[in-house]
């Protein structure tokens, strides 16, 4: 009666012998990649795509044994695999490979420290080494195969296995022929860089529960088996010819249920007794009532022969209520939702010591230490500059959109990336003591929820055990002085049809249903709690950098001098070789304007970039220069003052700048307008609020969109992020916020409910209730609107749980319930709630678009 | 008659055997990814360097 679904280790299983019949008829393959022969043809016949990653290659393109290539990084990946033969990668799927296109390579000096080694390790025996990393790119089949594959890149890795789900690699591999850090760098130089944070350092392994599974399965076949032996019954045979089986049944039938009950019913029993120490009576409490009441009832009911028992019921009813909590349990495994600042700091810095650069791990860095930060490294604490000019980009931890410039002597915060050459840095805090990490210092982040179960479900729990514990106690009022037998058997009647496995039932499958269709539309919720949240709140608070601007796609005007095709042409040719930020995003809009297709390519001389400054050129007799103002010739500043821009030289003569403007996303407006009409419809002064990190300049631009100057706070500090949360909550709010960055980490912790609005889910997101993928931004009223519905469904399932139990409830007080009717009505209501759920919500979904 | 009970207890024996064969695919992490080993089992054997070259389109 149990359904085993065999998966895993494919050597055993029954669809392994499926896998090979399919791959005899050649079907295999086009399941896997249905699409690559057409799609290869267009992309030949059109522009050459590299061989590797599959775009364009435009800008460069490098041509290898008949191969074009995108960049340097793509051509050495497709060696390396030719070499080994292993170029099938480029067949399994399309556009496989990650491209490594502006990708620094990154120093794993410190993987030779055997401290932090051990503490990256899974296990070693001195020969052998296990290892578990974390690799965000993985993709598509191409990268399972390519992964698992490894031991041919290098004799000394011995195994590797991947776990596509979790996006997790486990190698194995010998500790005499190869290192760990040689292992991370065939990896990274493969384009599957395993993420290695701070977070590595202190973090624990998880350890894998599966008693879930256990307790399921348990039910599972106690519930078979018991209906199995409860047959004879349910055909209402002659008791008194064969009394024999009836018995024995009868006592299969209680050790068959006493696992069910007291391995897998444990967690309602352990939760009913914990909510009525508190004084509360959750919804497991009227389930733990029904379920001990049938238990016990049934146990008199077989000793002493006076009837069958209900136990049947009872397997279901736990069965059923666990499959409820297997639906709603939609976990990603790729995403987490309770990040801190540690993994989003890297592991170890170089610290100077005599002269020499050495890695350390962060934990161990002290203040006085002298720290060399070089290009795209963050500054792991709080310090003072010493030597070399920092650019520093703070947007991901505190808002601000611009690169801050820092000469020697200036303080720096930790989390800030240094974009420029490398500079020398003097600590003058811990880690874990700087201005932003101090953060998770507050309480926000050490009070624990203690609540499981979502607040309308106690709701319901402790309105339903009032109305039961009352029924069934007007019931042994109204039998005991008539008969005493009766009066039991009511009693316990009651208690057992009003058991709300339906209801217990409506929210796992309405909101779990919910999840799942949110999540295709790639808005991830944490739980189902954060379903029934985004309907009961009030204020929306903004962050800016990130949230309601996009990072990417800034608005770009130039204003002077307007430029001729030609000098289009040389500057995009200027910039093509920087990589600053900045100079992509101008690249990118110059291309827009002259939109043409191909470029002449002039000669190029003395191209040199200063870091921090600006980029200059000589191009077809014109000295070109592209930076900041104070990059300009001294003469001709004269004609033009000081503004915030890219300033354009070409000839010793200012011809304008270019005003990058920060772009606000794609149908804001609608989504703020969503938000604006929901809160006047709000009885509470509900309000749209912006809190950013970064400076005042677009508030001009904004203001339309918040109406008062009052609801827009500029240059806010995580800190004081957080603090305006709470004096929301304090005045009654409930407060939903939307962020990305660190500096948002704390603001959302403490709301009600927190969103991440994150361009790439494979990123760093800190802590929170939910993550949107930005380019899902417009559809965020929707999900809204599906989540409130839901919560109306949820109603409705009750209503219909509440026609069986009034049906159920006529049976039981009359103390006519007999087992059969117990055994039809409690299965048939769950099953009328988990399908109207599923289909209301989809269909709820399907009506809003979705 | 007497045979049911019998056949009650190998059947419940034989329960118990796929009872106990799912905790151990549990157990054994068969359960934790349902992604890999679908698409793994669909790759071919390897190809030799000849046979590669020949198949390149």
């Amino acid at each position: 009666m149990i359904i085993i679904t065999w998966g895993g280790d494919e050597s055993h299983s029954p669809f392994f012998v499926l896998a090979v019949v399919l791959r005899k008829c050649s079907v295999a393959m086009s399941i896997l990649n249905p699409i690559i022969e057409p799609a290869s043809q267009i992309a030949s016949t059109f522009e050459p795509s590299c061989k590797h990653c599959g775009e364009p290659c435009e800008q460069e393109k490098i041509v290898w044994e008949g191969e074009s290539f995108c960049c340097q990084g793509c051509q050495m990946v497709y060696e390396i695999l030719q070499n080994n033969n292993l170029c099938r990668y480029y067949d399994l799927d399309e556009k496989a490979g990650i491209s490594l296109k502006g990708k620094k390579s990154v120093a794993y000096a410190y993987l030779d420290d055997p401290e932090v080694v051990q503490k990256l390790i899974d296990f070693s025996d001195g020969n052998y080494t296990k290892v578990t990393f974390f690799i965000p790119q993985m993709h598509c089949a191409s990268c399972i195969w390519l992964l698992e594959k490894l031991y041919k890149l290098s004799p000394g890795i011995y195994n590797s296995n991947v776990n596509f789900v979790k996006k997790e690699i486990y190698l194995t591999y010998k500790e005499d022929t190869t290192t760990l850090r040689q292992v991370v760098e065939l990896l990274a130089s493969i384009g599957y860089e395993p993420a290695i944070n701070l977070n590595n350092l202190s973090d624990t392994k998880p350890i894998a529960n599966r008693a879930f599974f256990y307790k399921l399965g348990v039910a599972g076949f106690a519930f078979g088996n018991i209906m199995l032996l409860s047959f004879p019954e349910y055909l209402g045979l002659d008791k008194s010819i064969d009394s024999a089986f009836f018995q024995i049944f009868g006592y299969l039938n209680i050790l068959l249920a006493i696992p069910v009950v007291l391995y897998s019913g444990w967690d309602y029993l352990r939760s009913a007794w914990q909510g009525i120490r508190q004084g509360f009576f959750n919804i497991d409490v009227p389930i733990s009532l029904g379920v001990l009441t049938l238990f016990l009832r049934s146990v008199y009911e077989i000793i002493s022969h006076t009837g069958a028992g209900y136990l049947d019921s009872l397997a279901g009813l736990i069965f059923f209520l666990l499959i409820g909590k297997w639906f709603q349990q939609r976990t990603y495994h790729n995403l987490s939702f309770d990040r801190d600042y540690k993994s989003y700091f890297p592991i170890a810095a170089h610290r100077k010591e005599n002269g020499q650069l050495r890695s350390v791990t962060l934990d161990k860095l002290e203040p006085g230490d002298t720290i060399v930060v070089k290009s795209n490294e963050l500054i792991p604490a709080d310090s003072l500059l010493v030597k070399g000019e920092a650019a520093i980009d703070y947007s991901f931890v505190s808002g601000e959109s611009e690169t801050v410039q820092k000469m020697p002597g200036d303080r720096l915060f930790a989390g800030g990336k240094q974009v420029g050459a490398p500079i020398e840095v003097n600590l003058i805090k811990k880690v874990s003591q700087s201005y932003l990490t101090q953060l998770w210092n507050d309480e926000a982040f050490t009070k624990k929820t203690v609540s499981s179960t979502t607040t309308l479900a106690d709701r319901v729990g402790r309105f339903f055990t009032s109305v039961i514990l009352l029924v069934a106690f007007v019931t042994l009022a109204y039998w005991l002085p008539r008969d005493t037998g009766v009066a039991i058997n009511a009693f316990t009647s009651v208690l057992i049809i009003a058991c709300p496995c339906a209801v217990a039932l409506a929210i796992p499958f309405i909101f779990g249903n919910v999840i799942r269709i949110l999540g295709k539309h790639h808005f991830y919720l944490k739980n189902t709690q954060v379903v029934e949240s985004l309907n009961a709140f009030q204020s929306v608070v903004f962050d800016k950098t990130g949230t309601i601007t996009a990072r990417k796609k800034g608005h770009i005007e130039f204003q002077g001098k307007p430029l001729s095709a030609l000098e289009i042409n040389l500057l995009i040719q200027v910039l093509q070789g920087s990589n600053h930020p900045i100079s992509q995003q101008l690249e990118a809009w110059l291309r827009e304007q002259n939109g043409q297709s191909t470029f002449d390519q002039f000669p190029l001389s003395d191209w040199k970039e200063v870091i921090g400054k600006g980029i200059e050129a000589i191009c077809c007799q014109k000295i070109i220069r592209i930076g900041s103002y104070a990059f300009m010739d001294d003469f001709s500043r004269q004609d033009w003052p000081e503004e915030k821009g890219v300033y354009l030289q070409i000839n010793h003569e200012i011809r304008g700048f270019f005003k990058i403007e920060n772009n606000l996303r794609a149908s804001l407006w609608e989504v703020l307008d969503f938000f604006k009409q929901r809160a006047n419809r709000q009885k509470r002064s509900a309000k749209l609020y912006l809190l950013s990190g970064d400076n005042d300049r677009e508030s001009a631009l904004l203001l339309p969109l918040f109406e008062q100057k009052e609801h827009m706070h500029f240059a806010q500090s995580p800190q004081q992020k957080l603090d305006f949360i709470k004096t929301c909550q304090d005045s009654g709010e409930k407060v939903l916020m939307l962020g990305d960055g660190l500096n948002d980490a704390g603001a959302l912790k403490q709301s009600d409910v927190g969103i991440v609005v994150a361009e790439d889910t494979n990123n760093f997101t800190p802590a929170c209730d939910a993550i949107l993928n930005a380019r899902q931004f417009a559809q965020l009223p929707r999900f809204i609107q599906l989540a409130s519905g839901s919560i109306r469904l949820v109603y409705a399932a009750y209503g219909l749980a509440l026609v069986y139990n009034i049906i159920g409830l006529s049976f039981a007080v009359q103390g006519t319930l007999s087992p059969i009717v117990a055994a039809i009505l409690m299965p048939l209501s769950s099953i009328t709630i988990v399908v109207f759920g599923m289909l209301s919500s989809n269909w709820l979904a399907k009506r809003l678009g979705l | 008659m007497e045979v049911i009970f019998l056949l009650i207890i190998v059947s419940l024996i034989i329960a118990l055997g796929f009872l106990a064969a799912f905790l151990w695919a549990v157990r054994n992490g068969q359960y934790d990814d349902d992604q890999s080993p679908a698409i793994r089992m669909l790759f071919d054997e390897e190809l030799t360097k000849n046979e590669h070259k020949t198949s390149k389109s």
